[in-house]
């Protein structure tokens, strides 16, 4: 299968501050890459790369293998990448079905009588979500009687209608519960599923393992590793995520206060 | 693939489906949360009890036609102002609009000679360059509509006084009714529409029908509408999701200014001279309208048939506490009881609505399956 987005030893700087240096990844159609990191890892400078918000300095930046360089947020969404923000916000008391086309509502009708196609605009959006697994009953409820987890999938939804070929998802679970994580984990698959290349950020090995494909390690802008599936197991993964080497000295360090406040305890 | 474990509802769907569906609205339930449903309660409590104190009177054509025309001249501006808070700001200047664009025509047309028709087409165009600058100044500085427009209002005021006495050497322009054009602008704009009974009813209430209509339409019926509901309430998201929300708010304070220069039209016809203070103070009538009919103070949400109500309301009253012969002081302790109960039950019934509506969407087989499993046999 080919590459649907490939970066090959992509940099980028701020003044003198490597904020990526030589990152090397790739996605293709139908699988998930997860970029995992720390906070200030160079996580949210790669998104801004990919989503049009900044241009990279170094490397190659390849979708479907020609070589870009997006101008603008609206440049990268022309070529198919949509990003569903972490904050994603939404007007809380407009209806699924208004805010599933915001922006992009399907009309009828000409000159001063165009209006909006609703009944069009709620079936779409009841079939959309019943796509990614979502029941919807009611397309006029509003947004904000949706948990988290909801809202990430109308979003999701969304990108895939309106024709997104890469899926940037900006740490979805980061704010949800474990029973509202499972549900986004569960939309990844079903856009994976249904042939977009996903790019998932999280900090979180144990939610990155079971859905991806690829994974990206990086620490303080530099790539710890670009590993397939094959090549590194859940337990790699979450050693290399958590620093490793210096989480155990960590422990060593957490132990020997332990034990040195129940000696002088015993004592 | 995934359609399989996921069906779109059918037909057969919604009938077998009432355990999930329990919790969801019940009718009673869900007309209480619609915006206008409060504006049309206190509307119809509002007509009985004029009904019961001032009897024939306001039972009578005479009666009806007087404070549909109150009602009428509250709403040809505040329809706008209620769109342009879902939009999620304010315009303290759409009060001070009234007697600047008739000013502005009665000017072009008594000491420049205009015509009245091209001097109200100047009126409106300065209207509308007012309504922009509004807006631009808004989205450009992104201070408060509420400072911003404060700022246009006193500076409209003072200058409407200011170049009227500077021409007419009096704060008002008198002698509209000689310049060319008149009859057809009085036809337009203040003439009688229908007889009935005897009595007279003027074409302001048209307008205000017209403009209800077309409001309420364009809000819940166009793109522009739902660009106003999402620049209101979360103006950020809009603008991601490619809504132009600044030319969105723009139109929406050009709107107020256009419908303020209908306004200003009507008052110049029906009294046959400007007065240049006309409207000033009337900016808070328009907002409790608005308020009265579900309008969020914070924007995104609201309705332009319950802004309308809203403006009955204000009509009725201010008419009906003279035609009950009771003080007339007492209107604005009404409106301001009326305002807090309004306002409150908007906030109230908004919170009500969103942890009621809460379980209505079902997301099946994740986690825990057996709670949705179990009551999904129906």
């Amino acid at each position: 299968m080919a590459e649907l987005l490939e970066m090959q030893r992509l940099s980028k700087y701020f003044g003198n501050v490597i904020a990526l240096h030589q990152i090397t990844t790739s996605v293709r159609a139908g699988e998930v890459t997860c970029v995992l990191g720390d906070n200030g890892a160079g996580k949210s400078t790669l998104i801004k790369i990919l989503s049009g918000v900044h241009k990279h300095d170094e490397g190659h930046f390849l979708i479907e293998g020609h070589d870009v360089s997006f101008a603008s947020p609206r440049a990268a969404k022309a070529a198919g990448i949509a990003t569903v923000y972490q904050d994603l916000a939404m007007p809380p008391l407009m209806s699924i079905w208004r805010n599933f086309f915001l922006g992009s509502e399907p009309t009828t009708g000409w000159g001063p009588l165009r209006r909006l196609d609703i009944a069009a605009a709620k079936r779409t959006a009841v079939d959309e979500m019943a796509k990614m697994g979502i029941d919807v009953r009611d397309p006029e409820q509003p947004v904000g009687t949706l948990s988290g987890g909801e809202r990430q999938s109308v979003a999701i939804a969304r990108a895939v209608y309106f024709g997104a070929k890469i899926l940037i998802l900006d740490e979805p679970t980061a704010a949800l519960g474990v029973k509202q994580s499972g549900v986004v984990l569960k939309y990844i698959i079903a856009a994976r599923d249904r042939g977009l290349g996903v790019i998932f950020i999280t900090h979180n090995p144990h939610h990155a393992y079971p859905v991806g494909d690829r994974f990206l390690i990086l620490k303080r802008g530099q790539s710890l590793g670009n590993f397939a599936k094959s090549e590194i197991t859940r337990e790699e993964l979450t050693r290399m995520m958590a620093g490793g080497a210096e989480l155990e000295a960590l422990a060593h360090e957490i132990e020997s206060v332990v034990r040195t406040e129940e000696v002088t305890a015993s004592q | 693939m995934t359609t399989a474990t996921a069906p779109t509802p059918t037909v057969a769907d919604e009938v077998h489906t009432t355990d999930e569906r329990l919790a969801r609205l019940s009718p009673w339930k869900r007309l209480l949360v619609r915006p206008e449903f409060g504006a049309l309660a206190g509307a119809v409590v509002v007509w009985l009890l004029f009904a019961w104190q001032a009897k024939s009177v306001w039972l009578s054509w005479q009666g009806t036609a007087t404070y549909l025309d109150t009602s009428a001249a509250y709403g040809l501006t505040a329809v706008a102002v209620a769109l342009l808070m879902i939009g999620g700001e304010f315009d303290l200047s759409a009060g001070v609009m009234t007697g600047t664009t008739g000013m502005f025509a009665a000017l072009f047309a008594v000491h420049s000679g205009l015509n009245l028709w091209p001097a109200m087409g100047l009126s409106l165009i300065i209207a509308l360059f007012i309504g922009f600058l509004n807006g631009a100044m808004v989205v450009k500085s992104g201070l408060p509509s509420f400072i911003v427009t404060l700022g246009t209002f006193f500076a409209l005021r003072g200058f409407n006084l200011w170049l009227t006495q500077q021409v007419t050497n009096q704060t008002q322009v008198t002698g509209i009714s000689e310049a060319s054009g008149y009859d057809f602008a009085r036809k337009v704009f203040a003439a009688d529409i229908v007889r009935i009974g005897g009595v007279g009813f003027r074409v302001s209430i048209l307008w205000f029908l017209g403009m209800v209509a077309i409001g309420a339409w364009v809000l819940l019926r166009t793109r522009v509408g739902n660009w106003i509901f999402a620049v209101g309430g979360n103006r950020d998201a809009a603008r991601m999701s490619g809504v132009p929300a600044n030319a969105t708010k723009i139109g929406l304070f050009m709107t107020v200014a256009l419908c303020g220069w209908v306004h200003g039209m009507v008052v110049l016809m029906q009294t046959n001279r400007s007065n240049v203070i006309e409207g000033v103070g009337q900016e808070f009538f328009f907002i409790i309208a608005a308020v009265l009919g579900g309008c969020l103070l914070t924007g995104g949400f609201g309705s332009i048939v319950g802004a309308g109500l809203g403006c009955l309301i204000l009509g009725m009253t201010a008419r009906g506490i003279s035609l009950a012969g009771w003080d007339n002081n007492l209107y604005f302790l009404f409106l301001g009881v009326i305002l807090l109960l309004a306002a409150f039950s908007n906030e109230w019934i908004r919170r009500w609505a969103r942890t009621a509506s809460r379980p209505t969407v079902k997301v099946p087989d994740v986690a825990e399956t057996g709670s949705t499993g179990a009551t999904g046999g129906g």
